[in-house]
C-alpha cells in the first residue's frame, strides 16, 4: 500500500515538472492546491507483530517517521503576544531638592530590603476553599420579590416588611416602606427573618441599580495623625441621613406604596408589628 | 339516656386511623369491637372498622343487613347524606376547626381587626342601653335590646371571619 501510494504521489509531483513550458499557469494552480489540500495520511510504518506490539521501538519509529525534520510550532496567540511585552524595567524621575535640575534612572521593581532567616514553608495545596466574594447565594424558595417579611433582630424587630432583591453578599433589600412603619431602604439577613405567604406586586417596580452592598456598607474613617487620644472620637458612631438616601427611598417608596395600596388592609397590616402572645406557638402558625 | 345507636344503617364518623374525616355506614357487625363498614360516597372501602375510631352521628340509613355497596349508595344518595351532613353543626366546627388553623400572618391580622371592630360595637350599645337604664332611676329594665343589637353585630363578624379566610383561599 505504501508503494503505491508512492507512484501516485510521484508522477503527481512530476506532472508540473515535465509540463512546464506548455502548462506553467496548471502546474503552479496544482502546485499550490497541493500545498493547501490536506496531505494524504500515510499507513502505519509500524507493522503489527501481535496485538499491542509492534516491530520498531520509539526511537526507530521516530527515525521512519522523519520526525527530526518535522516540528511544529501553534501559532502565537495574542496572550503570548502580550506576555513577551516585557513591562518597563525603570523610570527615570526628575530630581528636585538638593540636586535639583537633572533626572536619574529608578528601579520600579527593587530588590527586596530583607531576607527572613527562615523560609516560609510551602502551603499544601488546598481545593475547593472559595473566599466570600465566590461563594454560592442562596435564597429561600419562599422568599420572592414582593414578599411580605418579619424582621427578627435588630432594631426593627417584628416589623413587617417587603422585600424587593437579593444583593450579590446574600443579603435581603428590604423597605418598610418609610411612610408605613418607618423602616427605610435596608439590608436584612435571610437567616433573621420569617417569611409570610403574603406577596405584594412589585414586576412593575424598577428599583435604582445603585444599590447595592457597597451603598449600605457602614463607612469607617481611618486617618490616625500621630494622636491616639483622639482616634476613638472622631470615628462616626452617628449615622447621618443623606440627600441620596431620601431620594432613592422616595422613588422606590412610591412605586410600591402605589401597590400596596390596591390590596385592603395591607397597609394596616404593615405598621403592626408581629407578636407572641399566650397560647399562640410558633411551630403551629402557618405563616 | 343513650340516644345514638349502633345499628344496620347507622352513619358514623371516623375520627383516626387512615380515613380520618370520613362518613361510613356500618352495614354489619363482625364482633364486640368491629362491624363491617362500608361508604361509597365518601371514598371509603368496604371493610372491617374497629367501633372505637367511629363516633356516630344521627343519621340512620335503611338498608338490609350484610347489603352490598350498590344498596348502600343508593340509600346514601336517597337521604342526601352528604349534603345534611355539611349542614350540622359538627361539620362546620371541623371546618371552622380547619380555616384557623389555615390561617396565615395576614388573616390573623384583618380576623384581629373584625373582631375589635365587633367588640366595640357591642359595647357602644351596651353603654348605651347602660345609660337609659341609669337614667330612668332604678327601674330594672330587662335586657331585650341588647339580644336585638347583638345579632347584627353577630352578622357582620361571621361575614368578615368568613371572607377573610376564605379571600385568602
Amino acid at each position: 500500500a505504501g508503494e503505491k501510494k508512492t507512484s501516485e504521489k510521484a508522477p503527481g509531483k512530476k506532472k508540473p515538472s515535465e509540463k512546464k513550458p506548455a502548462e506553467q499557469k496548471a502546474g503552479q494552480k496544482e502546485g499550490g492546491e497541493k500545498k493547501k489540500r490536506v496531505r494524504k495520511h500515510h499507513a502505519s510504518r509500524n507493522p503489527v507483530l501481535a496485538r499491542g506490539i509492534g516491530r520498531y521501538s520509539r526511537s526507530a519509529m521516530y527515525a521512519r517517521k522523519a520526525l527530526y525534520k518535522r516540528k511544529y510550532t501553534a501559532p502565537e496567540t495574542k496572550i503570548e503576544k502580550k506576555k513577551k511585552e516585557k513591562p518597563r524595567a525603570t523610570i527615570t524621575k526628575p530630581v528636585g531638592g538638593d540636586k535639583n535640575g537633572g533626572s536619574r534612572v529608578v528601579k520600579i521593581r527593587k530588590m527586596p530590603r530583607y531576607y527572613p532567616t527562615e523560609d516560609v514553608p510551602r502551603k499544601l495545596l488546598s481545593h475547593g476553599k472559595k473566599p466570600f466574594s465566590q461563594h454560592k447565594r442562596r435564597l429561600r424558595a419562599s422568599i420572592t420579590p414582593g414578599t411580605v417579611l418579619i424582621l427578627l433582630t435588630g432594631r426593627h424587630r417584628g416589623k413587617r416588611v417587603v422585600f424587593l432583591k437579593q444583593l450579590d453578599t446574600g443579603l435581603l433589600l428590604v423597605t418598610g416602606p418609610l411612610a408605613i412603619n418607618r423602616v427605610p431602604l435596608r439590608r436584612a439577613h435571610q437567616k433573621f427573618v420569617i417569611a409570610t405567604s403574603t406577596k405584594v406586586d412589585i414586576s412593575g417596580v424598577k428599583i435604582p441599580k445603585h444599590l447595592t452592598d457597597a451603598y449600605f456598607k457602614k463607612k469607617r474613617l481611618r486617618k490616625p495623625k500621630h494622636q491616639e487620644g483622639e482616634i476613638f472620637d472622631t470615628e462616626k458612631e452617628k449615622y447621618e441621613l443623606t440627600e441620596q438616601r431620601k431620594t432613592d427611598q422616595k422613588a422606590v417608596d412610591s412605586q410600591v406604596l402605589a401597590q400596596i395600596k390596591k390590596v385592603p388592609q395591607l397597609r394596616g397590616y404593615l405598621r403592626s408589628t408581629f407578636c407572641l402572645s399566650n397560647g399562640v406557638y410558633p411551630h403551629k402558625l402557618v405563616f | 339516656v343513650f340516644k345514638r345507636f349502633v345499628e344496620i344503617g347507622r352513619v358514623a364518623f371516623i375520627s383516626f386511623g387512615p380515613h380520618a374525616g370520613k362518613l361510613v355506614a356500618i352495614v354489619d357487625v363482625i364482633d364486640q369491637n368491629r362491624a363491617l363498614v362500608d361508604g361509597p360516597c365518601s371514598g371509603v372501602r368496604r371493610q372491617a372498622m374497629p367501633f372505637k375510631c367511629m363516633q356516630l352521628t344521627d343519621f340512620v340509613l335503611k338498608f338490609p343487613h350484610s347489603a352490598r355497596q350498590k344498596c348502600v349508595r343508593l340509600a346514601w344518595e336517597k337521604e342526601n347524606i352528604n349534603e345534611k351532613w355539611a349542614a350540622t353543626r359538627w361539620a362546620k366546627k371541623i371546618e371552622a376547626r380547619e380555616k384557623k388553623a389555615k390561617m396565615t400572618d395576614f388573616d390573623r391580622y384583618k380576623v384581629m381587626k373584625a373582631k375589635k371592630m365587633r367588640n366595640r360595637i357591642i359595647k357602644h350599645e351596651m353603654k348605651k342601653l347602660q345609660k337609659m337604664a341609669s337614667k330612668k332611676g332604678k327601674k330594672p329594665e330587662k335586657p331585650e335590646k341588647p339580644a336585638k343589637s347583638a345579632k347584627p353585630a353577630k352578622a357582620k363578624k361571621s361575614e368578615k371571619v368568613q371572607k377573610a379566610p376564605k379571600a385568602q383561599k
